[in-house]
């Protein structure tokens, strides 16, 4: 196959028609676009004319270029270009394919995945038999089988989380026989890899596959100087560039989130980075992993174990005020001990307690006092740790001599003793080994730490299972006692050098360890792993993903401290170790791993994984030559001007889709909804209007009393008033009417918030409404003693009313049409309600005569007198509802209209009529 | 009713039904179009020879006892003489130019131009005939009046189209001193159309010109490559870019306007230009009008 570059062509030969693509230029040069023929009378007229452009009788060169290109695409198409030809040569016997198969594979798995069933079917196509190979199994015989053997299998591979070892055995069980190789590499260099290659290429020829991108692996986070610090490297050390760092935990609810994110800055040519992650103690002690963000692979993930984890330790010694000298205050080797890897509170129990600390120290302290003793025994039932220290205090108190104090393990003997002192016989006491069950079991003690005195515990039945250490004469030292969740822990002499030598050796830190007291800022080291079976709780898998390790049997202490130093493996899968107090991380990257790109010998060959398929152009090409030629036809209809009626066409159709769309709008604004027709109706005149109450006896009448008031209006006044409306305040506009009758219906329902922000808006903007509680035969209004005086009270709690006064006698509105001195509907003497009038004794101080009210109108007038009753008229104008007796009682249903007139001229004319009481002084004034 | 002279050698009968065929709605359509501009006959607004009457006027010495009104006479001293209104019949010779170029037409839903040209030759034709006008066409029929001649106008308008490219005005048959009207849309040579209107005006002959034009020659609408020819092919003009010449043949077609009006001043006619996009009446009334001497 002839090749140019990437491209290949099926048939090369076709490409000689290139050659004639300049003759084609020059032809299709000399013939112009050929032109339409009009018939035009008009051409008498055009005789002579020149065009103006001599030159266009050829074909312009940029139609020239568009026929050229798409010729040359034509040829091009036809000569079968394809992309990334596949040239290799064919091989012949059984195929070796050799998959890495660790962690580093995982993020490129499905393109590996996608050639090795490649190379499998390519093997079938061939008829070659073939055997796949994953370096991260345990060695075994592999044989060789038929391609079709091997499809199923190879389709369901997965990359394990460990990088792949045991290269010798594995060169050891290569089939008989000679074949060839393809080895699928992960381009990361693994120790013992040449004894494997070297084994291959003795059997045969050895291709290589790998991948070139980069791999980044996340060492485990460590503490220094109380920051945690994380570190990644990176195969190979490019340029300069930088990856995103995020540690992940549960928050208090439980849910994984992000708790924090750092930069990875790598310089140029630097393969490990690392960076600093300063977070609070309640944020870091909830890390559960590191993720270099964005990558996929086991590597990637750091799993952070109680090694990150700092615990609260409250410190407490008897008589903290007590000046001592430093080296020796009994808390003084604690806090040596504890400081690096722990945060230590020191205060009283009370506050301590508070800060729920994981761990309280307690230093030679005999009494606890009741409620602090409770809260403390709680907080130990809850899972509290209490680490108890003898010293002269504890032994000379009475403390759990008789009765065993709770907060104690054992029974103490009065005094203690004293061994190897200037006073006493014997040496000072060294330590037995840590008895089988001790959480100490498998550290040394190492012989120069003695024990010179000590409490001693009462020998009681259970004193042999609570001793966690004893010295070489089987002395307790250090005696557990559980207590629901927690325990309490007390060693028997001081924690200063004084009573013995313990707090100033190495076995001290390592005991406070082993008892969870404090934690170990380094990876775990094989003395303080050894002696304990470790658990797997959590493993990863290649990409990086926790799952529930479950029946994974538990590994020797000591063989996973080799596994930690080595690295992971089939039987030491990456994951989360539990022991019998602490949880240990294996992860795929150690402190010391570095990842260094595979070399491989001359001679293999190395292809890319990355290498682009094989891709025939042929349709490409051939698309592209027919749009160039589509494009062609449209510019030659161009030239020769016979576009012109295919945009008129467009034109057209586009018009005639703006006349399909436009009138839709056009009906949605002429087309009148119900609500104009009541705001027409409401604003063509002044109209009365009344709120509905729900009862239709109640707003029958008051519409006919408002008929009757609004005919008397007709009558009387200029006024003319159209027929009364009804109004629902829940649904109607308000704003229309000037004046509300609302007759107060005990059936009737609150407003809702809606109507009640309508209403307030209505009175605030100069509506009037005249409540009418109908009531004021039985009851003088104010008290609320009638039903519908209490529902007036709920309704109008909602209300903006202003302060009301009873209506006063030089009130406007016993002048505003008629002069009236009460206000009389179907009852007679009820109470009137209108707003107060603003700062009346102040201006009765500053001697104004008359009131002077506001501009505005009482927003509401209240009362009982039933005017609604005393108005209504039928449509003949005939009353409807006998008021009084006789002619009396005509007569206060005349003063019941004067009463309704007075009140609508004043709602329409305001207070002006309050000033006509001026008018004798102002024409007086004129008249000077 | 006679037959077009190109159909005598023809299959007579089939010519005769196209003629019968088309001849009608040509008649109708032009009937149509005159009763939207009837105006009655027309006399001379003096005394004459004619049916109306004019005026009574006292004898003179030598006028002939016969002349006298006797009637008139009779009621009172003097003698009366019955004078006439002079009708003197017009002798109207219209031209429609048979030549190709008037059957072209810019967009198919509008008729050629000669189609409009014989429309309101005839239309005008019925307009004189009923003013009492005699009415012939230039070559074709000798001015004739009454109802018969309009269906010999019209069968003869309705003949053949002529060969040539461009027509000239034919002025055979035209009477001296009456009125020509010439339907064209005078593309052509101007010479011929010189020629032609100078020997009408030598025969005293006063008429009006009107230029036919379909309305793309008005306004151009080609772009591109092209060829233009003649309705006849015997002109061929080729352009590039024929966008480019609107703007010079659109001053040329001005300049052949202006100086058509400027010829016809010179004799005395009238001369409008009229689309075939536009309605005729407005062509028509204005013909009308102007062949009155009314402007």
């Amino acid at each position: 196959m002839f090749t140019l570059g990437p491209l290949g062509f099926a048939a090369p030969w076709l490409l000689v028609a290139l050659i004639a693509l300049p003759v084609l230029w020059l032809l299709l040069r000399a013939v112009p676009p050929a032109p339409i023929r009009r018939r035009f009378p008009g051409v008498a007229l055009l005789l002579g004319l020149k065009d103006e452009e001599a030159e266009t009788d050829k074909t312009p060169w940029w139609l020239l270029l568009l026929r050229t290109l798409a010729i040359a695409a034509v040829i091009i198409g036809f000569a079968g270009p394809v992309l990334n030809p596949d040239d290799r040569a064919p091989g012949t016997g059984p195929m070796l394919i050799v998959v890495d198969g660790g962690w580093a594979d995982a993020r490129d798995w499905p393109q590996r995945l996608e050639k090795i069933e490649a190379l499998v079917e390519e093997a079938g196509v061939q008829g070659r038999p073939v055997a796949l190979l994953r370096l991260t199994d345990a060695p075994g015989v592999v044989e060789f089988q038929t391609s079709e053997a091997w499809a199923g299998r190879a389709a369901g591979l997965q990359p394990q989380a460990w990088a792949p070892a045991d290269f010798a055995e594995w060169a050891e069980v290569l089939p008989d026989g000679d074949f060839e190789t393809t080895w699928l590499s992960d381009g990361l260099d693994h120790d013992g890899r040449d004894a494997l290659l070297s084994a291959l290429q003795s059997r045969g020829d050895v291709r290589v596959i790998e991948n070139i991108r980069a791999v980044y692996g996340l060492h485990p986070a460590r503490f220094e100087d109380g920051n945690v610090v994380v570190a990644a490297s990176r195969m190979p050390a490019g340029d300069a560039g930088s990856v995103e760092v995020v540690a992940q935990g549960p928050d208090p609810s439980g849910i994984e989130r992000d708790l924090g994110r750092v930069t990875l800055a790598f310089e140029s040519g630097a393969a490990q980075a690392e960076a600093a992650m300063d977070l609070p103690p309640e944020l870091r002690n909830r890390i559960t992993r590191f993720v270099l963000e964005g990558a996929r692979t086991a590597g990637s993930v750091s799993l952070a174990d109680d090694s990150l984890k700092r615990r609260k330790i409250a410190l407490i010694q008897s008589g903290a005020d007590e000046e001592t000298l430093q080296l020796l205050s009994p808390l003084h080797y604690l806090r040596q001990a504890l400081a690096p890897t722990a945060d230590i509170i020191e205060g009283n129990l009370k506050d301590t307690l508070l800060a729920n600390p994981d761990v309280v120290v307690l230093a030679d302290v005999a009494e606890i006092a009741g409620p602090e003793r409770d809260a403390l025994l709680e907080w130990v039932d809850k899972g509290g740790l209490l680490l108890r220290f003898a010293g002269p205090v504890l032994a000379a108190s009475d403390v759990s001599r008789i009765d065993e104090d709770p907060l104690l393990p054992v029974r103490l003997r009065e005094g203690g003793r004293t061994v190897g002192g200037a006073m006493s016989w014997g040496e000072p006491k060294a330590l037995a080994p840590f008895p089988e069950g001790s959480p100490f079991f498998g550290l040394t003690a190492p012989p120069d730490v003695v024990v010179r005195e000590q409490v001693l515990a009462q020998p009681d039945p259970d004193l042999t299972e609570r001793t966690i250490a004893a010295l070489d004469d089987g002395t307790p030292l250090m005696t557990r006692k559980v207590i629901g969740g927690g325990q309490v822990v007390l060693v028997h002499v001081t924690a200063n050098a004084e009573w013995s030598s313990l707090p100033l050796s190495g076995l001290f830190v390592q005991m406070l360890e082993r008892l969870a007291v404090s934690t170990k800022p380094a990876q775990p080291e094989a003395a303080d792993l050894s002696g304990q079976t470790w658990v797997p709780e959590v493993v990863l898998d290649a990409y990086g993903a926790a799952t529930d390790a479950g029946e994974l049997p538990g590994v020797e202490g000591e063989a996973l401290a080799e596994a930690i130093a080595q690295g992971p493996s089939l039987a030491f899968q990456p994951g989360l170790y539990a022991g019998a107090d602490r949880r240990v991380a294996l992860n795929v990257l150690g402190d010391e791993t570095t990842l260094e790109p595979a070399v491989w010998p001359q001679g293999v060959p190395v292809d890319r994984l990355e290498a682009r398929a094989v891709q025939a152009l042929k349709g490409d090409f051939l698309t592209f030559a027919a749009v160039l030629l589509l494009l062609d036809v449209l510019a030659a209809l161009w030239l020769a001007g016979r576009l012109r009626g295919l945009a008129r066409g467009t034109a057209a159709v586009l018009a005639l889709a703006l006349l399909v769309a436009t009138p839709r709008e056009a009906q949605a604004q002429d087309t009148p909804g119900p609500n104009d027709d009541f705001a027409v109706q409401a604003t063509s005149s002044v109209v009365l209007a009344y709120v509905q109450t729900g009862d239709p006896q109640i707003d029958e009448l008051s519409r006919q009393g408002l008929l009757g008031l609004s005919d008397k209006l007709w009558q009387r006044t200029s006024i003319e008033p159209l027929m009364p409306m009804a109004v629902d305040i829940e649904k109607d506009e308000l704003a229309f009417f000037p004046f509300l009758y609302w007759p107060i219906s005990t059936a009737a329902a609150e407003p809702s918030d809606a109507a009640y922000a309508k209403l307030n808006q209505y009175l605030r903007t100069g509506g009037m409404i005249l409540f009418d509680t109908r009531d004021a035969d039985l009851a003088g209004f104010g008290g609320g003693t009638t039903p519908e005086g209490q529902t007036l009270q709920v309704i109008a709690s909602g209300l903006d009313i202003p302060p009301l006064e009873q209506i006063p006698l030089d009130h406007v509105l016993t002048r505003t049409f008629y002069l009236l001195q009460d206000f009389p509907g179907r009852h007679q003497g009820g109470q009137l309600w209108v707003e107060a009038a603003p700062n009346a004794e102040a201006e009765a101080a500053e001697g104004m005569p008359f009131r002077n009210l506001n501009d505005g109108v009482t927003p509401v007038v209240i009362g009982g007198a039933d005017w609604a009753s005393a108005w209504a008229t039928d449509d003949m104008g005939v009353p409807l509802v006998p008021i009084g007796r006789g002619f009396a009682g005509e007569q206060q249903r005349e003063i019941a209209y004067r009463f309704g007139i007075n009140l609508i001229m004043h709602v329409l004319t305001g207070n002006y009529k309050s000033d006509q009481v001026h008018v004798p002084a102002l024409l007086e004034r004129l008249g000077q | 009713m006679s037959v077009a002279p190109q159909a005598r050698d023809g299959d007579l009968r089939s010519r005769a039904e196209a003629l019968g065929q088309t001849l009608p709605p040509l008649l109708a359509e032009a009937e149509m179009l005159a009763s939207t501009v009837m105006m009655g006959e027309h006399g001379r607004r003096r005394a004459g020879l004619g049916d109306e009457f004019w005026q009574y006027r006292p004898a003179h010495q030598g006028d002939s006892a016969r002349m006298i009104d006797w009637r008139r006479s009779a009621r009172s001293d003097a003698h009366f003489v019955r004078e006439r209104e002079w009708q003197a019949a017009q002798s109207v010779t219209i031209w429609v130019d048979p030549a190709k170029s008037m059957s072209f037409t810019g967009d198919k839903s509008r008729a050629p131009k000669a189609d409009r040209a014989k429309l309101l030759g005839l239309a005008l034709a019925v307009l004189l005939l009923r003013g009492g006008e005699r009415v012939g066409l230039a070559g074709l029929a000798a001015p004739r009046s009454g109802r018969a001649q309009l269906l010999r106008l019209a069968a003869r308008l309705s003949g053949e189209a002529a060969d040539q490219d461009f027509g000239a005005p034919e002025t055979e048959g035209m009477v001296s001193h009456g009125r020509g009207v010439f339907l064209s849309d005078f593309l052509g040579d101007l010479s011929g159309i010189e020629a032609g209107l100078a020997r009408a005006a030598d025969r005293g002959v006063k008429g009006v010109l009107i230029q036919v034009l379909d309305p793309a020659e008005e306004e151009f609408p080609f772009d591109g490559r092209t060829i233009f020819e003649s309705m006849g092919g015997t002109m061929r003009h080729e352009t590039q870019q024929a966008g480019e010449l609107r703007t010079r043949y659109l001053a040329r077609l001005a300049e052949r306007k202006d100086r058509l009006a400027t010829l016809a001043r010179a004799v005395g006619w009238h001369f409008s230009t009229h689309h075939t996009g536009a309605p005729a009446q407005s062509a028509l009334l204005w013909a009308y009008v102007a062949l009155q001497g009314g402007r």
